[in-house]
């Protein structure tokens, strides 16, 4: 059984400052929204502070590439093909080699490097568009209700109805067939269109829960004694007190589809070349695993840190914006 | 008495029980109000109580709005509320205000307390101009006994009691006529319930309201209200002034509430009364024939059954009361 | 149930000698340890029951009066709340210190408890027939089928129209004052000795309220069993407690006889708190509040933790913290001013 009195009384003497004067002195008589609340929460936790650390190194080397190394990810050496990492080349800066060469001589260690870029672009896009449109959608059927509702959800079952991997490759493969070579930003575009395409009715889904129960809570109805018209009860009311569950669910996605990406890219029908991405590399090792583990290694473990990174992100960011633990 | 503000005539409320995933079908009604009426005076307070499952919440949604209701109508200085503009509609729910139950979730938690006071004015801008919102804000936030200086701070900083005053600051702003109460002290420590009242009380001298004050605690009501109706299963089984009511209770179900409430001086153990109904109150989706109490009434006949009995004065009644049987009797002063 | 048994052996301690009384919390310390500093819940609480005897413990929120009943129970979740002091003795048996093992027989046996929430103390997934069957069956090595029709005996003793029929409905098919029925049913299973009840009707209508007190008297009558009621209503205390003991920032402030209690409170608190209530017997005028908050638990105020609060409160309640002193015999309360209290007229 919980017990209603603890909860109160310890709820009330952690957050209440009962009196002016009994105000906690380092914060004293500052307004503590609840996200202010959550940051100040998060910033405690190791768990935040290690996978934001990552994220930020992921999206700086996304960003400026150039900063983590000097060669071309491009500039192939025929003569350095398969070349084991050089462990020396590991602390002087524009050397090269410090993760060996690949088959076409390429540096593994800047092609890593700059695969950052393909993962996090296609992850971030993929997560934004999933939020507008299945936040879009969640937001009309809960807050509307009734035929609305009905007609917007069997929809979303059918996009819920494929499976994940089959969905993608039926798409993919049909409008980049496995032999063809686009453009990079054509099949970034259309990898990232797919994700949303069915990734869209699941965020919908828990929007539309958070709509639903936030649109039952008092303060609505208050707004609505008062006279206020929906896009205030939407905006200033509801979305506010309904966003959190999905910014949760989209952190812990993210590293979902960078997987995802990865995976799609590995089989053929994602990322291509020109673009470098984790995916690629990794499906180009396939053959040379013995030989060239190190082709392998490398990118594999990027991936694997980045996806971790964001899963944790998501878990800590639960936490600290979990009502319940408050 | 005074002049009559607020008119409530044959009120009903019937919610639909669906099923059905695509197309939902009708397979019942909740009879949750079916046919209330009630006049509001200038300045009085009017106090409805009843149980859970008798309807007085969803009678405090109609009164605001919030609900359509299935037939009936609310008057309010004549006019009928339902029938209005959009435009009227708007201008009147400046008059009409809600002060909620639950502390803890009636203040949007994501505003401040100067938003959340201040909302009022964004919605009706017409009422006070851009730069004099704060420095209203802030009065009301004095008269209804905070810290002015609060305005930045967010609900969760604030303990139930002053949150209560925070709904009611909100409540105040449009300078309405009409306060709908829905319980606003039930969820308040017992301490902090006397404030809360004492303050109700004393805005209504200062400002001259009229006060709709939904309760089940009669204790509470008994001490702020000037008439009270008694509900029962979506019906009002009687009406009178609070001395009528707590003194000279004539249905039964109002004497069985009344000697269930326990009175807090021991000594009272013998002089009450003691009367205790037989089990729950039956589902308002299927209430009984007649008289919906008949199913607990110790002084059920033939006639409870087949003929609903109205609300009316009656030769045994000196208020109205819905009773076959009327029968004044004393049941809390009542000397053993 | 056919073998009621009235309990009127001598309360002996483990040793043989008399150990006073059936239930006796003695000196208790509990802090909850949170992440914003250490609340310190329960400051020396020392109350006892005896068979057959009905004690109210009375307080607000934040009081300490239901942490005490889960200490009493075992039922304290740790962390966050420790246990820094005291003793817990049923038949003069130390609870805290006894091993785990012995101290589960005592809990259903000895005392049992019943919640103010029965939907969630429940189990929602299984009938309620067979949580007290499985009950019998565990705990009394009983057949399924014995288990069962003792099951239907309780629910038919706490007054359950079409007892051994609603043995197969689940917790959520029962209304609010059945359900609780239900949840006092199972708490009577083991034949508890003492039976603690933490708001059993606050979440109840005023007419159930009614039924289910009537039921606890009765049954805390027939079976001649302690009863710890915990409440924060004055009128419910005043129509069934025998002593009252009342709480205040996780300290008895006053303890005394019902009747005593009502007719002069001698602390100021309970005084105020009598004085704040609206009466159904009585149109009162405006009604006399306390000021201020209840204390924040982190940080309780020196000496007196209700000067603050208190109309009498002088330079000495700031800096001295006052001891529960006994008045005229039964009684005593907490309050530097105690003396004057109870000597006025």
């Amino acid at each position: 059984m919980s017990s209603p009195e603890v909860a109160t009384a310890t709820a009330e003497a952690a957050v209440l400052p009962t009196t002016p004067a009994a105000a906690e002195p380092p914060r004293k008589d500052k307004p503590r929204s609840l996200w202010t609340d959550a940051w100040y929460e998060l910033r405690r936790k190791p768990l935040f502070v290690i996978s934001a650390i990552m994220i930020t190194i992921f999206v700086l080397m996304a960003a400026f590439p150039s900063l983590f190394s000097s060669v071309s990810p491009n500039a192939a050496d025929l003569n350095k093909s398969l070349t084991p990492p050089d462990f020396g080349a590991w602390f002087q800066f524009g050397k090269g080699g410090q993760f060996g060469y690949d088959l076409q001589g390429a540096d593994i260690y800047s092609r890593t490097i700059y695969g950052a870029r393909a993962s996090i672009v296609v992850g971030l896009s993929a997560v934004l568009g999933n939020m507008l449109l299945g936040g879009f959608f969640g937001i009309l059927s809960g807050y509307l209700g009734g035929w609305t509702d009905s007609l917007l959800a069997r929809f979303g079952d059918i996009f819920l109805g494929l499976p994940f991997v089959l969905g993608a490759l039926v798409i993919l493969s049909t409008f980049a067939p496995v032999q063809s070579s686009p453009s990079a930003v054509r099949i970034t575009t259309l990898v990232i269109v797919t994700f949303i395409m069915l990734g869209w009715p699941s965020f919908a889904r828990i929007m539309r829960a958070a709509v639903l129960s936030t649109k039952q809570l008092d303060f609505v109805h208050a707004a609505q004694a008062l006279g206020a018209r929906p896009g205030r009860i939407i905006f200033r009311h509801v979305l506010p007190n309904a966003v959190a569950p999905m910014v949760v669910v989209g952190t812990i996605t993210l590293g979902a589809y960078i997987g995802a990406e990865a995976t799609l890219s590995f089989l053929g029908v994602g990322l291509r070349q020109p673009v470098v991405s984790w995916g690629i590399m990794i499906g180009d090792s396939r053959q040379y695993m013995e030989a060239a583990p190190y082709m392998m290694a490398f990118p594999a473990a990027f991936l694997a840190i980045a996806v971790l990174s964001f899963v944790m992100l998501g878990d800590a960011v639960r936490d600290a914006l979990d009502p319940k633990l408050r | 008495m005074s002049e009559v503000i607020l008119e409530v005539r044959d009120l009903v409320k019937h919610f639909p029980i669906r099923q059905g995933i695509l197309f939902k079908r009708t397979i019942g009604q909740i009879k949750a109000v079916d046919g209330v009426s009630l006049d509001l005076h200038k300045g009085e307070t009017l106090g409805i109580v009843g149980e859970s499952g008798c309807g007085k919440s969803t009678l405090a949604k109609l009164l605001m709005n919030l609900e359509k209701p299935t037939s009936g109508e609310v008057r309010y200085q004549g006019r009928d509320v339902l029938r209005l503009n959009p435009a009227d509609q708007r201008r009147l729910r400046r008059n009409i205000q809600l002060v909620m139950q639950d502390p803890y979730t009636s203040l949007n938690p994501r505003m401040t307390v100067g938003d959340i006071v201040g909302e009022p004015y964004e919605i009706h801008p017409e009422v006070a101009p851009k730069g004099e919102r704060r420095r209203k804000v802030q009065e009301l936030l004095d008269v209804v006994g905070l810290n002015p200086e609060h305005i930045n701070r967010y609900p969760h900083q604030f303990s139930g009691g002053q949150r209560q005053r925070i709904g009611i600051a909100r409540a105040l702003a449009l300078k309405p006529e009409v306060i709908v109460c829905d319980e606003p002290v039930s969820a308040l420590d017992v301490s902090i319930q006397a404030q809360v009242m004492n303050l109700l009380d004393q805005l209504q001298t200062d400002f001259n309201l009229s006060y709709i004050f939904i309760a089940h605690d009669l204790s509470v009501v008994r001490h702020i209200a000037d008439r009270v109706g008694v509900m029962y299963l979506g019906k009002m089984v009687e009406v009178g002034t609070d001395d009528d009511i707590y003194v000279r209770p004539t249905h039964p179900y109002t004497q069985a509430l009344l000697s269930a409430v326990p009175v807090p001086d021991p000594t009272a153990r013998q002089r009450k009364a003691v009367i205790r109904l037989e089990g729950d109150v039956p589902s308002p989706a299927n209430p009984p024939s007649g008289c919906r109490f008949r199913t607990r009434c110790w002084k059920a006949q033939e006639i409870c059954s087949v003929e609903e009995p109205l609300l009316q004065i009656r030769p045994t009644s000196g208020h109205p009361s819905a009773c076959h049987f009327a029968q004044e009797r004393d049941v809390v002063h009542a000397a053993g | 149930m056919s073998d009621i048994k009235v309990k009127t052996a001598p309360v002996l301690g483990v040793d043989g000698r008399s150990a006073g009384h059936l239930l006796e919390v003695d000196n208790l310390h509990v802090e909850f340890r949170t992440r914003d500093g250490i609340a310190k819940v329960i400051n020396g609480v020392s109350y006892h029951v005896d068979a057959g005897e009905t004690l109210a413990v009375l307080g607000e929120s934040g009081s300490g009066k239901s942490v005490t009943a889960q200490t009493i129970m075992g039922i304290l979740d740790t962390p966050p709340g420790f246990v820094t002091d005291g003793a817990i003795r049923f038949r003069g048996k130390d609870l805290l210190t006894m091993g785990k093992d012995e101290r589960r027989l005592v809990r259903g046996e000895g005392i049992a408890m019943v919640f103010q929430d029965a939907l969630s103390a429940l189990n929602p997934v299984f009938t309620v027939g067979f949580q007290i069957a499985e009950l019998f069956r565990k705990r009394r090595g009983m057949s399924r089928a014995d288990g069962y029709k003792r099951a239907a005996e309780l629910l038919d003793l706490v007054k359950i129209p079409a007892a051994s029929a609603r043995l197969r409905d689940y917790p959520h098919q029962f209304s609010g004052g059945m359900r609780q029925r239900v949840m006092i049913a199972m708490a009577l299973a083991l034949d508890p000795e003492v039976l603690i009840a933490d708001e059993p009707t606050t979440a109840l209508d005023v007419t159930v309220q009614a039924q289910i007190m009537d039921l606890l008297a009765e049954i805390r009558r027939d079976r001649n069993m302690g009863m710890i009621l915990i409440t924060h209503d004055l009128g419910v205390v005043a129509d069934v407690a025998d002593r009252i003991a009342v709480m205040y920032a996780g300290r008895i402030v006053e303890q005394a006889d019902v009747h005593a209690l009502y007719g002069k409170p001698c602390h100021p608190y309970t005084l105020a708190l009598l004085d704040s209530l609206p009466r159904l017997d009585l149109k009162g005028q405006e009604l006399n509040t306390i000021k201020g908050l209840p204390p924040n638990l982190l940080r309780i105020p020196s000496g007196c933790a209700f000067h603050p609060r208190c109309t009498m409160a002088r330079d000495i309640c700031l800096t001295q913290r006052p001891a529960l002193v006994e008045l005229g015999g039964v009684r005593s309360s907490a309050c530097h001013f105690a003396e004057e209290l109870y000597g006025r007229e």
